[in-house]
């Protein structure tokens, strides 16, 4: 019976760290990081800078991910796109970083 | 006159020399036809992201150049009869793009 009574507590939101949570618990602001250093221009030239806003597999990742406003986030697309064509950047791929 | 950008993937297999004459070949077709060339770039031997036309490798080449919008069209079916030629881009540069280029150009030069 005791282990019921045990699972109910938890239910409650009963629980309790005796260290207080560091991980998570504080919500960093994302920001546009072409917005705040001001750059006009993406270039579909420079992959290694590209390979910053697509994952492992080669796609590109979600603004809720990086914080590029949705100006940019068409800028990065249409550059990395580019950059596919041109074969500086993999349509697929697999452990890309 | 607008601004365009050119980049072009060469095969592997050709020699310097031919690489330097497909390059020159299409330098001479935009001087032709009233362009304008500000600057070319060679990049070199490049490995490819992806395998074209079973090759892993290309010469990647760059041509930066000021020319009416209506030889566009005719430039591109001139990439695309010639054999070397793997793969191309052409770009319209706006405002933004062409800062950047020049940019570009300048770093490039103080480095070599």
């Amino acid at each position: 019976m005791s282990t019921i009574e045990q699972a109910g507590k938890v239910n409650q939101g009963e629980i309790r760290y005796l260290t207080p949570l560091d991980i998570a618990t504080k919500n960093k602001k994302k920001y546009c990081r072409f917005k705040r250093s001001g750059i006009k221009y993406i270039d579909y030239k420079d992959p290694d800078f590209l390979l910053k806003f697509i994952n492992e597999q080669g796609k590109i990742l979600p603004r809720r991910l990086t914080g590029t406003s949705l100006k940019f986030q068409r800028k990065i697309s249409v550059a990395v796109k580019r950059a596919r064509h041109l074969a500086l950047l993999p349509y697929q791929a697999d452990m890309l970083k | 006159m607008n601004h365009y950008e050119a980049v072009f993937i060469l095969n592997p297999v050709l020699s310097d020399d031919q690489v330097k004459e497909t390059v020159k070949k299409i330098e001479s077709f935009l001087k032709k036809n009233g362009s304008e060339i500000i600057s070319t770039e060679n990049w070199g031997l490049k490995k490819l992201a992806y395998p074209i036309q079973n090759k892993q490798s290309g010469f990647y080449n760059l041509i930066d150049f000021k020319s009416p919008p209506t030889i566009i069209s005719s430039l591109e079916t001139e990439f695309k009869r010639d054999e070397r030629i793997m793969r191309y881009l052409n770009v319209k540069l706006d405002k933004y793009a062409t800062e950047w280029s020049i940019k570009r150009r300048e770093r490039k030069t103080k480095k070599v």
